[in-house]
């Protein structure tokens, strides 16, 4: 009897989703993002009203550079129920959201779209056009297409500094080739310790290794959470400070790498200045 | 060979191990530096990349690993000792975990970054507690099973309290940090760690220390040592207050460490002729040994990885514990 009831109750739940989903040929009205990285594209490219409800994560400045903008929206969670509930045209998602989550409202009935995490610009290119064309809005996108062509041509314009940069993130992480951060760097004229040193993805630098290389700029220190953490600790060790002090270091603010999106370009523009006031020094 | 030369023997020998064993941590890393390159480096005020490494990350590490070994070899024998107990050790008994739990609420409250030294000692009063509690639930009868069982609880109690503590903090790197301060880690430390630590941990091997002819007569038995004159309110001080003091200011910089205070007393018992006042200090030199190997071998397996050094510890504790089990099961029923 149970059984029974409640494969029915999940019949009437995908009835219900699918007569809520429109055709896609007309822009999705109400749309709901799930991951903090395409709530920030959503932001920048949806019409006004269009987007329903972001991640709490985007209304968290630590995490979304458009942490303002994210307050007059309805915040989830990213759970299947909630977002039923809001009984969205479009779900947007991150391919690294919880799967489970999205097979469900998928078998729910609902549209749901993934956005794949950015590994270069040219991915951050397409990602705005993509987004341009889920939300009806492709004269929006173009927009931000052409002005970050012209910031990424103002950027490559001024002469490559050839300074070596190392990042240093929480836990001792580094970025080699192959990823966004490397991208940044390299679009700001700067090159990659990382990659010099033969690296591929995001992989741990022991603070033997930072130290030995002698490199000309770090970019680490991260956000002050107001609390500590031993993450954060190798940013106050002696030896670390001995590298990164006296005008080398450079402290991040790392909602500007954490996701792909036009803003991005801001942390390529911050490293620039950082490489000019270093190289002025000297 | 007399027994007094034997015992003499061991110590040098131990000692030599110490030191080699010292010398080799100075000299693994990951950033490769030639043999005479490095113990230059050591002595050399040029401030380069060598200089830095070798004062401001090896060193500190090799400093910590031997006195975090002897620490904990130290007070595994005393609690042998006092408990009469062969399974007493500050991590099977939880003192380990309660003085991690000490820490991680000093240090993720922010209270030890305004008054620095309370790091160590807001582990030296969680590891008071844990030691008091297994005493009191426990008692010197040397009964295996209850201690075990003791041990247990305040460990996982303190374990789950840890966990709470940083899934609280406003930092969301604290919530994954739990992984450290069960398993402990030498990675990264730097000399400040070692100025925090290390005066406490010595203060509490003294303590220890003074123990060593009180438990040479406890062997008798409590009331035989109390009518040739022990103090055992003396006894009792000393053996909570300075396993306290050593094991909360080890584990307040590098996390619980477990099972070297289990090993080491017993496999050197049968070379010192199973006297406490003489276990005492060989426990410590081989606590000191298998620290330093233990945190070599973590950075030579995998060396970018940051393996917790409580697992090489524990490759070779665990097997060692089910062994001891299995020789005691007789009394545990």
């Amino acid at each position: 009897m149970w059984r029974a009831s409640r494969s029915l109750l999940l019949g009437a739940l995908v009835w219900l989703g699918g007569a809520l989903a429109v055709p896609a040929a007309e822009p999705p009205a109400r749309v709901v993002s799930m991951n903090v990285c395409t709530d920030q594209l959503a932001m920048l490219v949806a019409r006004p009203g269009q987007l329903h409800s972001v991640s709490w994560l985007a209304a968290d400045p630590a995490m979304s550079v458009l942490a303002n903008e994210a307050e007059g929206l309805r915040l989830n969670r990213g759970l299947a129920e909630e977002i039923f509930l809001m009984k969205p045209d479009l779900v947007i998602a991150g391919t690294f959201s919880t799967r489970a989550t999205v097979t469900l409202l998928q078998r729910l009935g609902f549209r749901v779209e993934q956005f794949a995490p950015v590994a270069s610009l040219a991915d951050i290119r397409a990602n705005i056009v993509r987004m341009g064309d889920l939300l009806g809005n492709p004269s929006r996108a173009g927009a931000l297409v052409a002005r970050f062509d012209a910031d990424l041509a103002a950027l490559r314009a001024s002469p490559p500094s050839d300074q070596m940069l190392a990042l240093y993130f929480a836990n001792s992480y580094t970025s080699g080739g192959g990823t966004l951060a490397d991208a940044v760097v390299e679009a700001s004229g700067l090159k990659n310790l990382g990659r010099e040193m033969g690296y591929e993805g995001t992989v741990k630098l022991p603070l033997e290794m930072l130290v030995n290389a002698e490199p000309e700029l770090v970019a680490g220190g991260g956000r002050d959470f107001g609390r500590p953490a031993r993450a954060q600790e190798a940013f106050r060790h002696p030896a670390y400070r001995a590298v990164a002090g006296a005008g080398r270091g450079i402290v991040m603010d790392s909602t500007y790498w954490l996701c792909g999106t036009p803003l991005t370009l801001e942390a390529a523009r911050r490293l620039a200045a950082h490489a000019d006031l270093a190289a002025a020094d000297e | 060979m007399s027994e007094r030369t034997r015992f003499h023997l061991l110590i040098g020998v131990l000692a030599l191990v110490v030191l080699l064993l010292f010398g080799l941590s100075l000299l693994t890393g990951p950033a490769a530096t030639g043999f005479f390159d490095a113990f230059a480096g050591l002595f050399s005020d040029d401030r380069g990349p060598l200089a830095l490494i070798m004062q401001e990350i090896r060193l500190p590490r090799a400093i910590l690993a031997a006195a975090i070994g002897a620490t904990l070899g130290l007070s595994g024998a005393a609690l042998q000792g006092y408990l009469r107990n062969p399974l007493a050790e500050p991590g099977l008994l939880g003192i380990s975990a309660s003085a991690s739990l000490g820490a991680v609420l000093a240090l993720y409250t922010g209270f030890a970054a305004a008054f620095p030294l309370g790091l160590p000692l807001a582990a030296l009063a969680g590891a008071v507690v844990a030691v008091l509690i297994v005493q009191a639930l426990a008692g010197l009868s040397g009964n295996v099973l209850t201690i075990i069982l003791a041990g247990v609880a305040v460990s996982s109690f303190a374990g789950a309290m840890t966990s709470l503590a940083l899934n609280l903090s406003p930092n969301p790197f604290a919530a994954l940090e739990i992984v450290f301060w069960m398993l402990g880690s030498l990675n990264d430390r730097s000399m400040t760690h070692v100025w925090l630590s290390l005066p406490v941990m010595i203060v509490g091997w003294a303590m220890l220390a003074a123990l060593a002819r009180p438990l040479d007569v406890l062997t008798l038995g409590e009331q035989a040592a109390q009518s040739m004159g022990v103090d055992m309110g003396r006894v009792r001080f000393l053996a909570v207050f300075g396993t306290a003091a050593s094991v909360g200011a080890a584990t307040a910089v590098a996390g619980a460490i477990g099972f070297v205070g289990l090993i080491v007393p017993h496999v050197l018992r049968p070379l010192v002729g199973a006297r406490p006042s003489r276990l005492l200090p060989a426990s410590a030199l081989g606590g000191a040994a298998l620290l330093l190997a233990a945190d070599i071998a973590v950075r030579i397996v995998a060396p970018a990885r940051d393996l917790k050094i409580g697992v090489v510890t524990a490759l070779i504790g665990a097997p060692f514990f089910l062994w001891l089990v299995f020789r005691y099961r007789r009394t545990l029923v």
